[in-house]
């Protein structure tokens, strides 16, 4: 590190200078519980117009880092040791009126939630305007200012959209207001904190691009903050990589993901689901290909028919009360027909509105179809009666996106497991405990795990029991409702192998919904791609990602991040 | 917005005559004999029984009569009082003094409680932020009534810096201490509200990025932070009013204000029932519409409302 | 090469150093352990370990706990008899065993003042179960069934909350049928008829916000019935609003008894309670401002006592606080 900082102060004397550095950067957060360091000893530079990108998982203080270099840190936080040095000029001594003359015309900023970063009570035009007016920018025509600046953040019929308020945006249109609002002032640094991570791939790609394009003319610098390293590697020039408010690596974008070296990246490298191109083979089967070996033996001891779910010209519509007392009709599913072999993992994939979720609702009897029909081993659904219905619910499970969501804050993880067991009547108070211990094991947590409560858990241990639940009752199919979706990387490739494993041992069938395609070809033999409510296209997962037939599916193929990034093939 | 308006209006329909009907149902039917609601329970003779029943249609059925009713709400004709005076009248004189009062209470209560709750929030911890929590605890805790009689006692009485008792003249000056006393309570409610919501708001993603688009502090606080915060005391203000009509007949009690509070107490100790309903269902009415005004204030404030 | 698109143009005219953070410094720790030493602990645990260090909590708790002692057991605290009153003592001053002095009847402040907390407390205390019953009960239904059903009972809600809280009370007790039989349980009924739809709105609201929690969904995949998940699930994680405005709404009543016994329309005369203390106390208030002063203090405090514990209550259970 000492290293570092002689270079740079060589630097000084001869080639140009850094535009953003820092040096040794500490934050401390005061809690309740005493000082806690949130960053320590970060080291970053961004040259003028370089784009860098910060990556590390929720919790590692990239966030932290970035929002410093504003003084945007939250009530509690303070730097604590090091410098920020903006140009040359140490920010960590400057006074309040300093930084905010540099907020919006030198530094601009993206935040990550279009839904919450802007305020809902005013119009997009009106929170563009005060941004140009803050900092002397506004010409007289202002209202044609704010039109052209909209516009170029790609919003279209701008003008227009100025007038109408943040709750009439959709979440793409919110960012380009939001990206509009950060570039406003031509800034000389844009701070980008996860500027899509709440976007549609599809819309996520269009928008980095669209920025992508705008800082290039600019000249502006970029720093990403990102929990994706195949986006950083993609987007960036150097990927900085912290770990537990560390900085581990820094580098080239694609000397880091070819030769990551230390084990942090090396293993973020290897579970980016992104970067992965290969589906997860069960450390128990391995050696041999997955889905033969399940579809070989269920057939065999089974001896049922293949098709353990054959969902017919399934049909929802929801009846909308639209404007002047009439209704109007919303088909979320139109006509969607689709078979499950036993054993196998077929994945459900479209973006946000693409009915896939309405369609695990009907599956899972949650959700009457308007037509159509599900057979569950020869059985129809839609026409079960109450008590068949119940006997139902134990072979069909769900496993939910939301990891602080889907167990009860009141049930420990004891009683959230044996919910089901109890429910169904099965057993007494002693085999069930032992069921409940069995269960904890296949889920790799511990038995004294039993008497802790949700709030204890970190998200992938909630999933971990979310699993475990759905596991109680032995379901022949559960039902992944983007279940890994909110996770971190190396979280989010524990439970993928888990779930491969548990598939292997248990022969389980998987439907497997999500946006996510990367996750797709690491865990579904088959997959079928949706589109506003209609099935696309559908096919084994080596057909639909290596020669994908629809124009709409290889849209969202190309726009997983990373996807255009050449590796070696130790990595891919 | 129309459609928003429309509704709202069509809401308040039912809740007007669901809660009018309920009061003229307590007063006429369960008080026994409606004679003897409308006479007091005092013996009175036939002749006047039967006046009694031609005017308030004691002989048609429940509804009928609850019918008649609103319409003579609705055009003044409420009868006479026992005193032989028009009830219209009487409230006709009683009801602008009483507008007084509640407009005089609420202004204190928005004004004072929304910018103390504002300073008090923007300065978290500080010590006229523990000053203002405690002193509002206090107020809240103390009933209007014996806050009504000390500061009668005290600034009336002892420092006589304000007239004791009102009187029926009641302008504005007069009513200023009763109009404190009355909004005093509901101050101390709009304090905390405002202050825990200024805090909410503070923290909220859309200031922060006010903030790094480059904002003063101060357009943050009065354009991003405030008027965000201010929705929530809004709708407090509207159900507010109800419990200033409730205030205003302990008030008024105390200070002898000639209002509608007075009115009210005075016929229901003395058992006039018509009196009763008409009073009770023009405030009924009156606090049903502020909420409606309130409302759609709301719907101004908070867009997303409007699309609801 | 696919194309690789940067957001911003290099300017490339600098080499980028490869760092690696020394391991030794920055060891690599298990992905997603559990601490097996701490204790297990519910969000109900959680709440108390928060309250038992607020300072707030402790004051408000033992003063109620005081309060309580009072109303059960007056005996403990006076043996004077407060309904045992001599005009000879008609607005003394404190002496030896009548610590607050006499009344304008005679009557010994102290001793009414002990007497007096059972009224005021039973009011308040019988007041929020009633309120929590019926408002608890439909604002739960309303907001987990929604539709008509939620329509319906919403217009009832609106309907009763149009009715002031003192205004409905003065027509309700006036009624001669009420009048005659005055007791602490028509004040409570009273005040539970006309206070409902606000504990009604609160619960409503809690409920829609957790019915389609994702772990109600999981317990109606597993065979949970309807009705079941509202009382396992819903109901329980929707107590905490409900349980900070009842506290609140507990000090609310009892100052509402007050200012019902103060019109004399609440309690009757022969039942000792601050409120009726504080009414009879009026007319002596400028030679004898004590026999007001007392037992106002003493309603003041009860109140401020629940005011404060509904504060503490909400930070301890304040589910942004618990997030993180």
């Amino acid at each position: 590190m000492s290293k570092d900082r002689v270079q740079i102060t060589e630097q000084d004397g001869s080639g140009p200078r850094p535009l953003l550095e820092l040096r040794d950067l500490a934050i401390t957060f005061t809690t309740a519980s005493g000082d806690v360091p949130a960053v320590r000893n970060a080291n970053l530079t961004i040259m003028p117009g370089e784009t860098v990108a910060i990556v590390g998982e929720s919790g590692s203080g990239k966030s932290t880092t970035a929002l410093a270099a504003i003084g945007l840190l939250p009530e509690n936080g303070y730097v604590s040791g090091g410098r920020i040095l903006f140009d040359g000029e140490d920010l960590t001594q400057a006074d309040s009126r300093r930084i905010l003359e540099l907020r919006g015309r030198s530094i601009g900023m993206v935040p990550q939630d279009p839904m919450s970063n802007l305020n809902p009570v005013w119009k997009i035009g009106f929170q563009v305007k005060e941004t140009l007016k803050a900092n002397n920018l506004a010409r007289k025509d202002i209202h044609v200012q704010v039109a052209e600046v909209l516009a170029d953040a790609g919003l279209p019929d701008a003008a227009r959209r100025a007038k109408q308020y943040p709750h009439e945006f959709s979440g793409g249109m919110r960012q380009r207001a939001l990206i509009a609002i950060g570039l406003s002032c031509s800034p000389r640094l844009l701070i980008a904190d996860e500027p899509t991570s709440a976007l549609d791939v599809t819309v996520q790609r269009q928008i980095l691009d669209h920025l992508a394009t705008m800082t290039s003319e600019l000249g502006t610098a970029v720093l990403l903050i990102t929990h994706d390293l195949g986006l950083a590697a993609e987007r960036a020039e150097k990927v900085v990589v912290m770990y537990k408010g560390r900085v581990v690596e820094s580098g080239p974008a694609l000397e880091i993901l070819r030769n990551p070296r230390h084990p942090y990246t090396q293993r973020l490298v290897a579970s980016a689901p992104s970067l992965a191109s290969q589906r997860i083979k069960s450390a128990k089967a391995a050696g041999i290909e997955s889905s033969d070996v399940l579809t070989l033996e269920t057939d065999a001891s089974l001896a049922k028919t293949d098709d353990v779910i054959e969902v017919k010209n399934l049909t929802k519509v929801y009846k909308l009360r639209g404007g002047g007392g009439g209704s109007s009709e919303f088909k979320a599913v139109d006509d969607v027909s689709f078979n499950i072999k036993r054993g196998t993992t077929l994945a459900v994939v479209g973006e946000s509105g693409s009915g896939k979720s309405t369609v695990a609702k009907m599956v899972l009897n949650l959700e009457k179809p308007t037509a159509g029909n599900i057979i569950f081993d020869g059985v129809d659904l839609t026409a079960l009666d109450k008590k068949s219905l119940f006997n139902f619910r134990r072979r069909v499970q769900p496993i939910f996106q939301d990891p602080y969501g889907s167990l009860d804050p009141m049930y420990n993880i004891y009683r959230t497991i044996e919910e089901p067991l109890r429910v169904h009547g099965i057993g007494d108070k002693k085999s069930r405990e032992a069921k409940v211990r069995e269960l904890l094991d296949q889920v790799a947590l511990p038995a004294s795990s039993m008497q802790r409560f949700p709030n204890e858990l970190s998200g992938g241990q909630r999933q971990r029991v979310a699993v475990a639940r759905a596991l109680a009752l032995d379901p022949e199919i559960v039902i992944c409702d983007e279940a890994v979706s909110a996770l971190d990387v190396l979280v989010q490739a524990q439970i993928l192998n888990l779930l491969a494993d548990l598939q292997t041992e248990l022969g389980l069938t998987y439907l497997f919904i999500t946006h996510d395609l990367a996750v797709v070809r690491q865990i579904a033999d088959h997959v079928c791609v949706m589109e506003k409510g209609r099935v696309v296209e559908t096919g084994t997962t080596d057909e639909v990602f290596n020669s994908p037939t629809q124009g709409y599916t290889r849209a969202l193929l190309d726009a997983i991040p990373g996807s255009r990034l050449e590796l070696p093939p130790e990595v891919a | 917005m129309l459609r928003f308006i429309f509704r709202r209006v069509l809401q308040v329909i039912p809740v007007f005559f669901g809660s009018t009907l309920i009061v003229y149902y307590l007063v006429f039917s369960m008080s026994g004999s409606p004679i003897d609601a409308l006479s007091g329970g005092k013996p009175i003779s036939p002749a006047v029984v039967a006046q009694l029943t031609a005017q308030y249609h004691l002989d048609q059925p429940f509804f009928i009569q609850y019918g008649i009713f609103i319409k003579n709400l609705f055009t003044f004709n409420l009868g006479t009082s026992f005193s032989g005076r028009p009830i219209a009248a009487i409230i006709g004189q009683a009801f602008p003094v009483t507008a007084r009062l509640a407009i005089m209470a609420l202004a204190i209560e928005a004004i004072f409680g929304v910018t103390a709750g504002v300073f008090a929030g923007l300065r978290k911890g500080k010590l006229f932020d523990g000053t203002v929590l405690i002193a509002s605890l206090v107020v809240i805790a103390i009933p209007t009534f014996v806050l009504g009689f000390v500061l009668q006692f005290v600034v009336g009485v002892k420092l006589g810096w304000a007239k004791p008792t009102v009187g029926s003249a009641a302008d504005w000056a007069d009513l200023t201490l009763p109009a404190v006393v009355l909004g005093l309570v509901s101050f101390a409610y709009v304090l905390r509200l405002t202050r825990t919501s200024i805090l909410e708001n503070m923290n909220a993603d859309y200031v922060r990025t006010a903030t790094a688009k480059g904002l003063s502090r101060r357009r943050v606080v009065m354009v991003h932070i405030l008027r965000n915060s201010l929705i929530p005391v809004v709708t407090f203000l509207g159900a507010d009013l109800g419990g200033l009509m409730g205030g205003a007949i302990v008030t008024e009690g105390i200070f002898n204000v000639p209002g509608v509070g007075n009115t009210l107490y005075r016929a229901v100790l003395a058992g006039e029932g018509p009196m009763v309903v008409s009073i009770v269902s023009i405030l009924v009415l009156v606090f049903v519409l502020a909420n409606l005004l309130v409302d759609l204030l709301y719907a101004w404030l908070d867009p997303r409302i409007r699309y609801a | 090469m696919p194309e690789n698109t940067p957001i911003s143009s290099t300017s490339s005219n600098h080499r980028i150093e490869h760092f690696v953070a020394d391991i030794e410094q920055t060891p690599l720790q298990a992905t997603d352990s559990l601490n097996e030493q701490a204790a297990p602990l519910s969000l109900w645990a959680e709440a108390w370990k928060n309250l038992r260090r607020q300072p707030l909590f402790i004051i408000s708790a033992l003063l109620i706990l005081l309060t309580l002692t009072v109303a059960f057991f007056p005996g403990l605290f006076t043996q004077t008899v407060p309904t045992q009153c001599d005009l000879i003592n008609s607005n003394a001053g404190p002496d030896g065993g009548h610590p607050l002095g006499f009344t304008l009847q005679g009557c010994d402040v102290y001793a009414r003042l002990i007497h007096g907390t059972q009224a005021s407390l039973a009011v308040g205390v019988f007041s929020t179960l009633g309120v929590l019953i019926i408002g608890g009960t439909i604002g739960a239904i309303a907001g987990y069934y929604g539709g008509w059903l939620d329509a319906v009972l919403a217009r009832l809600a609106d309907i009763f909350f149009a009715l002031p809280l003192i205004l409905g009370a003065i027509v309700i007790n006036s009624l001669p049928a009420v009048r005659e039989h005055r007791s602490v349980w028509t004040v409570v009924a009273t005040l539970v008829v006309l206070g409902w739809p606000q504990i009604a709105r609160i619960t409503r609201g809690a409920v829609i916000e957790v019915r389609n929690a994702d772990f109600v969904v999981a317990a109606k995949s597993l065979g949970v019935s309807r009705v079941k998940a509202l009382i396992t699930h819903v109901i329980p994680n929707s107590l905490s609003p409900v349980i900070v405005i009842a506290t609140v709404s507990l000090g609310v009543f009892i100052v509402a008894e007050a200012t019902l016994s103060f019109l004399g329309i609440g309690l009757p005369g022969t039942v000792m309670s601050w409120g009726n203390d504080i009414a009879a106390a009026q007319t002596s208030l400028r030679n004898n401002p004590s026999t007001l002063l007392w037992p106002a203090v003493a309603l003041s405090i009860t109140v401020l006592s629940f005011i404060m514990l509904g504060d503490a209550v909400r930070d301890a259970l304040d589910p942004k606080a618990r997030k993180r």
